[in-house]
């Protein structure tokens, strides 16, 4: 650093100050006062009913964090409506069930561009916002490299510290998926967003499925709630002088 | 003869300018303050207006680029708040609050184009 760059430093008067950026909500559901969160395509492990917990989870956060009012109504079971679709079509082969991958997944992803179903459920429920979409919930596992400091002592007696690698086993979830969301008025989707995430923890550390599932659902919730309503996210900046 | 007067020649003009770039400074730094007290009572439209006077006076000065790029943030105008640290950390690539401020900035920035 130059000399003058070292006084101007010296020199500058900081002020810590709170702001709240917003940010613009990526879909315009103005034309909308209700949503219903209709239900998913859900695979992976069979600890968590990922169809259930995802629509009852993103009801309530819809309840307290969005202006669209959620209807209330049964989950819909997708798998069987995607295997339903087919049983028309001769030429293909039962859906698997239950969906243990992404390949079995992907035969079901027919479903989302049903456009007359998807306008009949909202004909059923008077044209609302409809929330759909897939989750694949999947235990995983990994070997990963971990540094820690070690204390050793030299023949006076003489203590330092020096840095330990070492393999360690991880275990714990991984959450991938997509949230659709369906204009109730004509089938047609409107917008679509991936999701991955993925958590680890000791593998020794016993950790109940359901709680990761959370937990991976926490990170998932503040965008998917972005994209129906404008947010601000609270944080703090340095002003300089 | 001819070296002498180059010398002579460059320090006239080092004498005449650098009073009036001091002045800038000052100015700059007077606009800066001001905005910064305004901004602490929440008037941030008025605090950018004096930010922008600032760059504009003194075209050199990171601080005011980087409290224009929070301001920019404070209202959603996320391209303009981007340019502004960018020029903070041209001019004061070193300084570790604009740093700090633009990792975070590109955090929700890049949160919101997932």
């Amino acid at each position: 650093m130059s000399l003058a760059a070292v006084v101007a430093t010296a020199c500058t008067s900081y002020y810590e100050i709170p702001i709240e950026t917003p940010i613009r909500a990526k879909l315009d559901v103005g034309a909308f006062q209700r949503v219903l969160v209709a239900g998913f395509l859900a695979g992976g492990s069979d600890d968590v009913d990922g169809n259930l917990e995802t629509t009852r989870l993103l009801r309530s956060q819809l309840r307290t964090k969005s202006e669209l009012r959620v209807i209330d109504a049964d989950v819909l079971p997708l798998m069987d409506v995607a295997s339903e679709d087919r049983k028309g079509d001769a030429a293909s082969a039962a859906l698997p069930n239950p969906i243990k991958d992404d390949k079995d997944l992907d035969q079901y992803q027919h479903v989302f561009a049903d456009v007359e179903y998807w306008k009949g459920i909202g004909e059923e429920y008077q044209q609302p916002l409809i929330v759909t979409g897939t989750v694949m919930f999947t235990s995983r596992q990994q070997t990963q490299m971990q540094q820690r400091e070690q204390e050793v002592f030299d023949t006076l007696g003489r203590r330092r510290t020096v840095a330990e690698r070492r393999l360690v086993e991880r275990k714990g979830f991984g959450l991938t998926g997509r949230f659709i969301f369906i204009d109730g008025r004509t089938g047609t989707t409107l917008h679509s967003q991936g999701f991955t995430e993925s958590i680890l923890y000791d593998a020794n550390r016993q950790t109940p499925a359901l709680s990761s599932y959370f937990e991976l659902m926490d990170k998932l919730i503040p965008n998917f709630l972005a994209t129906l309503s404008s947010q601000k996210i609270k944080g703090t900046r340095i002003l300089l002088n | 003869m001819r070296v002498r007067s180059i010398i002579a020649a460059v320090l006239l003009v080092v004498a005449v300018t650098a009073p009036a770039a001091a002045d800038e400074r000052e100015d700059a730094k007077n606009q800066v303050q001001f905005g910064i007290r305004v901004a602490q009572i929440g008037l941030w439209r008025e605090a950018i207006t004096h930010w922008e006077r600032a760059v504009k006076l003194d075209p050199t000065y990171a601080p005011a680029y980087n409290n224009l790029a929070i301001g920019y943030e404070q209202q959603g105008e996320f391209d303009k708040a981007r340019n502004a640290y960018e020029k903070a950390l041209e001019l004061n690539p070193n300084n570790a609050y604009i740093k700090q401020n633009y990792e975070l900035f590109k955090e929700i920035n890049d949160r919101t184009n997932k």
